[in-house]
């Protein structure tokens, strides 16, 4: 097998030594004699479709996700909305935001005002560093459940509860902020564990060079398909690795840094992020990086194939496609025969090649599920998929 | 394709909208409910357990310098109660007020001002950590609530110290607030009289108010004029051990 891939003739698919110690798990499959019955009738042959088109493309599923990856993935679905409404009820406490230990309401870093106009009316005012902004309707006031403006920091559709409950808000953010943390905790703990962090989310050298590419190629909108579809490309790595292992633990730090509590346990964390009201301000910037993390998250996981992703993270199946112009390797002539079978992941460990697939053109990928696995890629396509490094 | 395309992208919309607004109404429906923020409060006594076993019992919180205090503290929660006992007490400076300590003690015993005043003492600047997110920083003086409680000596069965207010709300509901022995023999823990090297002044909570500087702020009651030693606080008030307690807010507020 390892022989195989490394007699690969592209060598931007030379596998480092561990990808060759651990070949994927869709490949291995396919390549697997006993899964294979019929002997390989090379390309052409599998190719050949119903309809007499030209053969292009073989499908293959692969395992993407196991079970401890979307079990954590989906609880966090569940605790982070949560926790950034709650969090916005408890802000709207006292929505101003400060540097240091002590919070000077003469010098808001941030603060979601009201002011009151002569004709009685209530005006939203923002002021980041001083500088004052009309956010009516949306921050410092908004609507509330009979249309009439009032004085609160984020409106009511922001918040857990919609409407001012500090002891309410507070009591749900305590509650799913344990969820989270323990969730987070067993969730790098596994990654450690079972290799899934060094394999798949921590981005190699390798990785780290291309990502020039990948920032190209991610704002151009091609989105890697075939073999480089079945793991992660290194912006993934970077933006998973920086949330679990950098964001996470940054958000617990900051708010634990708010209970005086365990400021007297631990003083370091005062001494880290500089102060309550730091960490404060701190907590409530991670929140927003966590939210940005989010909306980019779905709107790639959207773009990229939102049915394969959603699949992938539902049951684990997740289908790669190959590119006919792509230089053929053994191991994917042997997966032509497979086409159309979801290869069991059982032949290897539950291994867990993730990332995003083709792209979402939705119409042409609903007509193949629904026919079987006939799939064309058009050949412009084909330059993107050899752009894997 | 490019309609389907469209439709898909409407229907992606509508359905985060819907669950947008599934999960808003789901939340509030949630939280009046009887069953749910029960489920939300067992968070509270684990989070307490698991503090009180990292922190040190006698952990310090932080202590600051002269120059790093607000240059206003602010004021908060009742300022001027209007009980006809208390604006007496305001009007003679103290004079008659006197601390009751009673309860579950071998010495019920009263102290005036100035018997509080020649008891040991100690000053310290501190941070006050208000629930709703802000903090300022003065400096108190005052009794350790160890040096009463090693006068009145708690009887075995004694497990909270409660602190009765002057300030009623506009309903007429005393202020309260009730701490375990771990809080009350610690040595920040202060009924203190003075702030910024001032009298307390009627704002601050004068004649005498709670520090307890490794919880939040609505713990440090003001305007103290019974503490009562208990056993259980499920029969005082609303029975969760605070005034605030009693509106949903945690017994517990070390976070």
């Amino acid at each position: 097998m390892s022989d195989s891939l490394d007699s690969s003739t592209e060598p931007a698919d030379v596998p480092t030594p561990d990808e060759s110690e651990a070949p994927r798990a869709g490949e291995l499959a396919a390549a697997t004699p006993m899964d294979s019955p019929e002997p390989s009738p090379g390309r052409s042959g599998a190719e050949s479709n119903a309809t007499g088109e030209p053969p292009s493309a073989t499908v293959r599923w692969i395992y993407r996700h196991s079970v401890p990856v979307r079990l954590a993935h989906w609880i966090n679905v569940i605790c982070l909305p949560i926790l950034v409404m709650s969090g916005f009820q408890i802000f709207n406490a006292h929505p101003a935001l400060y540097w240091g230990e002590r919070s000077d309401r003469d010098r808001p870093i941030l603060a979601l005002d009201a002011a009151y106009m002569e004709n009685g009316e209530v005006r939203g005012v923002t002021r980041v560093f001083g500088h004052a902004f009309d956010t009516t309707g949306i921050l410092g006031a908004s609507a509330d459940s009979n249309g009439r403006l009032h004085r609160r920091g984020f409106p009511a559709w922001a918040t857990i509860p919609s409407f001012q409950w500090l002891a309410m808000g507070r009591r749900w953010h305590f509650f799913f902020a344990w969820i989270f943390a323990i969730n987070g905790f067993f969730f790098g703990l596994y990654a450690l564990l079972s290799r899934h962090l060094d394999r798949d989310l921590f981005p190699s050298l390798k990785d780290l060079r291309g990502i020039g590419r990948a920032l190209r190629d991610h704002l151009l909108f091609r989105h890697s398909g075939g073999d480089a579809a079945s793991r992660y490309n290194v912006l993934q790595k970077l933006a998973y690795t920086g949330v679990v292992f950098g964001l996470g633990p940054l958000i617990l730090l900051t708010g634990l840094t708010m209970s005086p509590g365990l400021d007297a346990a631990f003083p370091g964390l005062l001494t880290v992020f500089g102060g309550r009201q730091s960490a404060r301000t701190i907590h409530f910037i991670v929140c927003f990086m966590f939210v940005g993390f989010v909306a980019v998250h779905l709107f790639m996981v959207a773009v990229s194939g939102l049915w394969n992703n959603l699949r992938s993270m539902l049951v684990g199946r997740y289908r790669v496609v190959e590119v006919d112009s792509q230089p053929v390797r053994p191991t994917q002539r042997a997966g032509a025969t497979e086409r159309g079978r979801l290869h069991p992941a059982s032949p290897v460990k539950a291994r867990t090649w993730l990332c995003q697939s083709e792209r979402g053109d939705g119409g042409h990928r609903r007509s193949e599920a629904r026919s079987g696995p006939r799939v064309r890629v058009p050949a412009t396509r084909a330059p993107i998929n050899r752009g894997r490094a | 394709m490019i309609k389907s395309r469209i439709d898909r992208r409407h229907f992606i919309v509508r359905a985060a909208q819907a669950a947008g607004l599934l999960l808003l109404t789901g939340c509030d429906n949630l939280s009046r409910s009887e069953w749910f923020p029960r489920v939300l409060r067992s968070a509270e006594g684990v989070t307490r357990r698991v503090q009180r076993l990292i922190t040190p019992r006698k952990a310090m919180a932080r202590e600051y310098a002269e120059s790093d205090r607000s240059a206003v503290f602010p004021t908060n929660g009742t300022v001027k109660p209007e009980n006809p006992d208390y604006q007496a007490h305001v009007q003679n400076g103290f004079a008659d007020w006197k601390l009751s300590v009673s309860g579950l003690v071998q010495h019920p015993a009263e102290f005036s001002l100035t018997d509080l005043r020649r008891l040991p003492s100690r000053s310290q600047i501190t941070r006050h950590d208000c629930v709703e997110g802000w903090s300022a920083i003065a400096k108190w003086k005052g009794v350790p609530l160890k040096e009463i409680l090693d006068r009145v000596r708690p009887l075995a069965p004694a497990r909270y110290v409660v602190f009765y207010s002057a300030d009623p709300d506009e309903t007429g509901r005393k202020y309260y607030e009730s701490i375990d022995f771990d809080d009350a023999y610690h040595p920040q823990t202060l009924l203190a009289y003075e702030i910024n090297d001032q009298t307390l002044p009627v704002a601050h909570g004068a004649p005498i108010r709670l520090r307890l500087e490794r919880q939040l702020g609505y713990k440090m009651a003001k305007y103290i004029m019974r503490i009562e030693l208990v056993e259980s606080f499920q029969s005082i008030a609303g029975g969760r051990g605070g005034y605030w307690e009693d509106q949903g807010y945690e017994w517990y507020a070390g976070i």
